[in-house]
């Protein structure tokens, strides 16, 4: 490696922060910036929706790495600074400012964004989305006691906040398109269970809604009204509708894009030159013979390794089990893997009691994900059985007298 | 301000100061220092920031209370040992001044 040779990464989030530490770790000597469009280093997003709502922890605790740690490691951070357009034949990146940054080799680190809700009155006041510090800055305002919360989407984002929320006092309505709470990201047991769990806090939940508008008195929103003709009454409105890939620099420099950068498991995007990492990509997933777009830290933590092991002339690290959590109330959440080719799904343990786990098979009795709700030994176990393609029989899974050691074995 | 020795699996030992109050995890991370991921951030959901915690020690911070999030985490946990504790879950005190943890050959 050339002490002259520059690596310049666009987007300062969970990946593109974990790349720039990792790169040092791995000991790259040469140039490295990291540039950031937020005002603030890289930070970990999954509190927004929980602690950092509830007013718990500080700025410090929240950010990824102290705030000396780039200078100290001589990393060019630069905060609020956002990239026009990448010059691949020229290998240089463009800034909004004008600035021209030369690169050797360059990381798109870009994340995702959260989806809109174009319908009328979309831009009142009080209306807002939970992506970033300063969109979870603005709900905590609006999260008093008796403040009437209107949740539009029961994805993870709505029904974490739903949670922090009514914790908070607020009133909460959580108003869902599909026939049940987390359709896209859920198995049916799972979305029953938090479904009783938020009606039983006083979460109000109406399914099979759609919004027609936003209605609001002096600019700001007021009332959420549905296609049905009802009118939801509200103080303010937080749209969480899932998020999507933010490759727009990519597509527009030609590069492979197919719902995210398309990317191999080097984080090589289809120029040599250009690395992709994090929730803007498209990747493959060997153990499921598939290429997906994940949007978690573990996947953004991963694929920032597998980018700095590249750049650094490192082996590449063992392919990781997907992996995500949610805390909402006092429930612990943990999936493992991702319900691809399930041929059955089995339930273990009661989930009245509030701790058990959802495990999905293969037909030939694969484990292929694990669904663990404050259970976090079937969890751990999962994960294991998951990587090693370990086969059960469903009805010793569903023995809670069979340990878990023993079927994990 | 008390003093961490973290071992890499390799032998490399990295020293540094850990702020009373600060998790073992995150002595290691905010100093950059290999074999810990902590891919949760201290949550205690993940099982990536495992170490050993040298005999010396071990009396003082204990193992995992029976039946906690930790014990369960670590009883799966690749190549977990007696001694293992997950360092999210270890608080620095001025009594730890000195503390010396190995880490595992990964954490995945």
């Amino acid at each position: 490696m050339n002490k002259s040779e520059r690596v310049v990464i666009v987007g300062a989030g969970h990946a593109g922060g974990s790349a720039a530490a990792l790169l040092r770790q791995y000991g790259w000597q040469g140039l490295l910036t990291l540039i950031g469009a937020e005002p603030v280093p890289p930070y970990q997003r999954p509190p927004l929706s929980k602690a950092w709502l509830k007013g718990d922890g500080n700025l410090a605790d929240l950010l990824l790495r102290p705030a000396a740690f780039y200078q100290n490691s001589h990393i060019d951070f630069r905060a609020s600074c956002r990239v026009a357009a990448i010059d691949r034949a020229a290998r240089t990146v463009s800034l909004k400012t004008g600035e021209c940054l030369p690169y050797d080799h360059l990381i798109l680190a870009t994340g995702s964004h959260a989806r809109s809700l174009p319908v009328p009155g979309h831009n009142l006041a009080g209306i807002v989305e939970l992506r970033t510090l300063a969109d979870a800055d603005r709900l905590r305002t609006m999260l008093r006691p008796n403040a009437r919360i209107a949740i539009i989407g029961a994805g993870y984002i709505g029904l974490e906040v739903a949670a922090s929320a009514r914790m908070l006092g607020a009133e909460v309505v959580v108003i869902e398109r599909e026939s049940r709470v987390l359709a896209r990201v859920a198995s049916l047991p799972l979305a029953e269970f938090f479904h009783r769990h938020h009606a039983g806090v006083g979460v109000r939940i109406i399914l099979n809604a759609t919004v027609e508008e936003f209605c609001g008195t002096a600019g700001r929103v007021a009332e959420v009204r549905l296609s049905d003709g009802a009118a939801i009454p509200c103080d303010a409105v937080l749209v969480g509708v899932g998020a999507a890939p933010s490759d727009a620099l990519a597509r527009t420099a030609g590069l492979a894009c197919t719902n995210g950068i398309v990317v191999d498991l080097a984080a090589r995007t289809s120029d040599a030159a250009i690395h992709a990492i994090g929730d803007c990509t498209h990747r493959p997933l060997p153990r499921y013979n598939r290429t997906v777009r994940l949007e978690s830290v573990p996947n953004a933590i991963e694929q920032a390794k597998q980018a700095a092991a590249d750049l650094c002339g490192r082996a590449l690290p063992a392919p990781e089990v997907p992996w995500f959590w949610s805390d909402q109330y006092d429930v612990r959440l943990q999936i493992a893997g991702l319900p691809f080719d399930v041929a059955e799904i089995v339930v273990r343990g009661d989930p009245e009691t509030g701790s058990f786990a959802i495990f999905h098979l293969a037909a030939d009795g694969a484990v292929q994900a694990v669904e663990a709700v404050s259970a976090p030994a079937e969890f751990m176990a999962g994960r294991m059985m998951i990587a090693r393609r370990k086969q059960v029989v469903a009805a010793r899974l569903r023995d809670v007298s069979c340990s878990i050691r023993e079927l994990a074995a | 301000m008390p003093k961490v020795t973290y071992v890499e699996y390799n032998g490399n030992e990295h020293t540094v100061d850990v702020p009373v109050g600060t998790s073992v995890m995150r002595g290691a991370v905010d100093n950059n220092i290999p074999g810990i991921d902590a891919d949760c951030g201290g949550e205690c959901a993940c099982a990536t920031c495992h170490v050993y915690v040298d005999a010396a020690w071990l009396p003082m911070i204990g193992t995992p209370v029976p039946g906690s999030q930790e014990a369960a985490m670590l009883s799966f946990a690749a190549v977990a040992q007696p001694d293992s504790r997950l360092s999210c879950q270890i608080t620095m005190t001025q009594e730890l001044d000195g503390l010396l943890v190995r880490m595992p050959e990964g954490q995945h």
